[in-house]
């Protein structure tokens, strides 16, 4: 499975200069990279809420067309998916092959849900009557607020989807009888990379929703 | 060392590849197929470096184009597009097609070899990372035959320059072009140094210590962070970009909201790390040659490694003194201003280690040195003019004159070309086993020198005099011409010296007539040196025990207690993993990804609508994740190889 154990003896852990596997030290170095990835989203994102805060020459209200509910409810549901997440790493380090399947299915599944929320919010953020946002305008009217929300929570969104498919990778594979905790660094990666993508929402959505009924 | 002592066997039953389907090409694979599944980082880098070359040439004749069109006032040789279009690709091939790839071929060859590594972390990912360049390479140069020709908005592509609405030439397609193959390369850039740093971090010898790396190991740790750090920031600006020319959102957009300015932030705050970027390396294989050719230890060794890393850190906290004409305000200009000119210091501490160095050593006046001492010397007139930049009301004199041509050229060739043919003319006898011919190395430096000089100093004065850059023609009487003529002769030199130079390395490896090198032609002090001329498939037959900084060089004249040790070969020898085709695959997918997003486009001609047609994108893409797919679930695989004690 592994390029790492190409360096070694195949049928053993590859001994490294830290005692860190290969696999989760690229990890944390892709994590580092995507932090600026979001980093950047986000910054234009905030630039510009202060810059552009009319539109048509009125304040622009944002509140009028978020459903801070429905947000509420899949952030909540995203989170929860990481205990999911935890408990499934776990699973596969004790050599559980029944509670890892189960515990991969629960992430996957709300993981979807989170999606779902999202593909839902966005078709009704673009057919709001009379509140549409678009990429390209507010109410008919020009505007970057589009633009940068969507872009930025559709990466994020993005993230949750490539995560989703790289989980439902490791579902079946468990299902091929040869799992084992041998692929334990591997679901760990794979763990790492949903808790960032979950931590990221966790700056999303104070900084992009939040913050739209508090200032 | 004859290859027939090596004792061949079959892969034992673990190491069976777990899908056998497509197995792996194997140990025996010969001709292209080799070159096209290797994942060896020697071969790697040599591809890596031959491609850069080619595009070397590339650049270079865009550039003689350029010199032509400017060597008279109210000249014809290109039109006013065409010129654009010249300094356009110009700048992105020099950048991104060569500076950095011929850094990432030494980080390929030489990086594994200095910390006694049998291959880098990932191997798959780093030929996933070399057919990702060539992709990104050929997209941007399909742009010439396509609507609009090659991009023509600068290598910074300003918006709005790239404004579909101001477009010159309807649905021009070059920004399009520059802004998926920027892409492609970003993403080759951050797979290889993703794997540059967990290989240096995590697959060090045993004994090799962080502080015992060699320093152009460490610049190829510190250029892996800035790269994985910088180009997010470029890949989410190009995808805004894309965004706004594709599906008509706002960001860059000033007609609808958008601010122009925050495209160049996000460029900068990419462009400038991406400087260091591109010289860091350089400095590397400076420091590497410099001790070698004045047989004495690297003086200040950890402060050359501190200064890299603090160059580092501060480069991302100087990006905004590319905009002090923008007008940012008083406080951020005179913050990026005094920061820049802390920049000098570490760039200043180097530059005396250098020195200290030479001081008092047995310097010999080989190739690589003198272009090491080319670099020394050049790179400071290139800094000089960087600093005298950081201050603002000098800056605003200067900005958009030939003047800040001069400097980064001087920058970019005097300090990192420079740089990097000192590399190659060190480590190519590595590469090839044979000694390349040091009357015609010192042709080409004179060469190079003397036309590099004669181009970019006379630069300095036109640009004080007032001379635009990126402008295509001058007017008489501003006395322009004569200076620009010498530009002009001098660039010829240059381009001859750079062109006899690529012809030496390129045939190094054919060439009957070159003396074989042997393990440590130069008396070199690092680890590659103990290894046999050209290196064999393994690198090292037994890992090495690393006692000491300049590990070769102690071993020939240090006391005991220092030489290495070697670890003793496992029963079952050397394992070597098996080539794979779908990193290629992989590639090639994406390449299909890139090619169908550019073309999903077109125009109904009776309604006038825009009908998107995804097919081939989506097709491209399914090639890539079928790719990656198979490459997770190939296995291992491989062979055992039983080298003697002697053959490394």
């Amino acid at each position: 499975m592994s390029e790492a154990s190409a360096h070694a003896l195949d049928h053993h852990e590859p001994v490294t200069s830290t005692g860190i596997h290969n696999k989760k030290v690229l990890m944390w170095a892709f994590l580092g990279s995507d932090c600026m990835f979001f980093g950047t989203l986000i910054s234009t994102h905030l630039i510009y809420r202060k810059i552009s805060a009319t539109v048509g020459g009125n304040f622009l209200d944002i509140r009028d067309v978020f459903d801070i509910e429905l947000t509420s409810f899949s952030t909540f549901i995203l989170l929860a998916s990481s205990l999911f997440m935890a408990l499934a790493v776990s699973a596969i380090h004790k050599g559980n092959l029944t509670s890892t399947r189960w515990m991969l299915f629960g992430t996957i599944i709300f993981g979807a849900i989170f999606l779902a929320c999202q593909v839902y919010e966005f078709t009704h953020f673009v057919h709001a009557p009379g509140n549409e946002l678009t990429l390209s305008s507010y109410r008919g009217e020009p505007h970057v607020f589009g633009s940068t929300f969507y872009v930025l929570t559709g990466t994020h969104g993005t993230h949750v989807a490539i995560g989703v498919f790289w989980l439902l990778g490791w579902l079946a594979y468990s299902f091929t009888g040869k799992m084992s905790t041998a692929d334990a660094m591997d679901v760990e990666c794979c763990g790492l990379y949903w808790h960032f993508v979950d931590i990221v929402w966790i700056i999303i959505f104070p900084v992009i929703y939040l913050m739209e009924y508090a200032f | 060392m004859a290859t027939e002592s090596i004792k061949y066997v079959t892969p034992d039953s673990d190491t069976k590849i777990e899908t056998k389907a497509f197995p792996r090409p194997g140990q025996h694979t010969k001709g292209i197929v080799n070159w096209l599944t290797t994942i060896d980082h020697k071969k790697i880098g040599i591809m890596y470096g031959v491609a850069a070359l080619f595009f070397l040439i590339i650049g270079g004749i865009e550039a003689l184009l350029i010199r032509s069109q400017l060597w008279d006032h109210n000249m014809d040789v290109l039109t006013n597009r065409q010129y654009n279009q010249m300094f356009t690709m110009h700048g992105t091939t020099m950048v991104f097609l060569v500076i950095m790839p011929l850094s990432a071929a030494f980080f390929n060859f030489i990086m594994p070899l200095q910390i006694g590594a049998r291959d880098v972390a990932f191997p798959r990912m780093n030929t996933l990372s070399l057919w990702c360049f060539i992709a990104g390479g050929i997209t941007l140069n399909l742009s010439w035959f396509f609507t609009g020709g090659s991009p023509a908005i600068g290598w910074f592509g300003y918006a709005p320059l790239t404004d579909t609405r101001f477009a010159e030439v309807l649905g021009d397609m070059g920004p399009d072009f520059w802004i998926f193959s920027l892409q492609i390369l970003g993403l080759a850039s951050l797979l290889a140094s993703f794997n540059f740093i967990t290989t240096i971090i995590n697959m060090r010898a045993p004994g090799m210590t962080m502080m015992r790396l060699p320093v152009f190991t460490w610049m190829t740790l510190i250029v892996s962070f800035l790269i994985i750090l910088a180009f997010p920031a470029i890949t989410i600006a190009l995808v805004e970009l894309m965004f706004d020319r594709t599906y008509g959102t706002n960001f860059y957009d000033f007609l609808e909201g958008g601010k122009p300015h925050l495209w160049q932030h996000l460029f900068w705050i990419f462009g400038h790390p991406e400087v260091y970027i591109l010289i860091l390396p350089a400095m590397g294989i400076v420091s590497e040659i410099i001790p070698v050719f004045s047989r004495k230890p690297l003086f200040g060794y950890g402060l050359i490694i501190f200064s890299g890393a603090i160059i580092g850190f501060m480069g991302f906290a100087v990006w905004s003194h590319h905009m002090f004409t923008t007008g940012m305000g008083i406080v951020a200009t005179s913050a990026f201003s005094i920061l820049t000119m802390l920049i000098a210091i570490p760039t200043g501490i180097k530059i005396f280690n250098w020195i200290g160095t030479m001081w008092g050593g047995r310097i010999r006046f080989e190739t690589p040195m003198l272009f090491a001492l080319g670099f020394i010397t050049m790179f400071m007139v290139g800094g000089f003019t960087g600093i005298m930049h950081s201050s603002v009301p000098i800056d605003a004199q200067h900005q958009d004159s030939y003047f800040v041509v001069a400097h980064f050229h001087y920058v970019l060739i005097g300090g990192a070309l420079f740089g990097l043919f000192a590399g190659f003319y060190f480590w190519l006898p590595k590469l090839s086993g044979k000694m390349l011919n040091e009357k015609l190395g010192k042709f080409v430096f004179t060469l190079m020198f003397i036309g590099f000089n004669l181009t970019f100093f006379p630069m300095h004065y036109l640009g004080m005099i007032g001379q635009p850059r990126r402008t295509h023609s001058y007017n008489e009487g501003h006395g322009f011409e004569t200076w620009n003529q010498i530009a002009t002769i001098g660039a010829f030199i240059l381009g001859v010296g750079i062109a006899i130079g690529v012809y030496q390395f390129v045939t190094a490896a054919f060439n009957k007539k070159l003396k074989p090198a042997g393990k440590n032609p130069w008396d070199a002090r690092t680890l590659e040196w103990t290894l046999s001329s050209p290196v064999k498939e393994y690198n090292f037959a037994r890992t090495p025990i690393i006692k000491s900084r300049d590990q070769a060089w102690e071993n020939n004249y240090g006391p005991k207690e220092n030489h290495s040790d070697k670890e003793p070969l496992d029963d079952h020898g050397v394992h070597m993993p098996d080539r794979s085709w779908y990193p290629l695959v992989t590639a090639l997918g994406i390449f299909g990804l890139v090619l169908g997003m550019l073309f999903h486009q077109s125009v109904d001609l009776n309604t006038g609508e825009i009908i998107r047609d995804y097919t081939y994108a989506i097709a491209g893409g399914v090639v890539a994740i079928i790719g990656i797919i198979m490459w997770s679930i190939e296995g291992p695989a491989g062979y055992h190889l039983f080298p003697k004690e002697s053959e490394e």
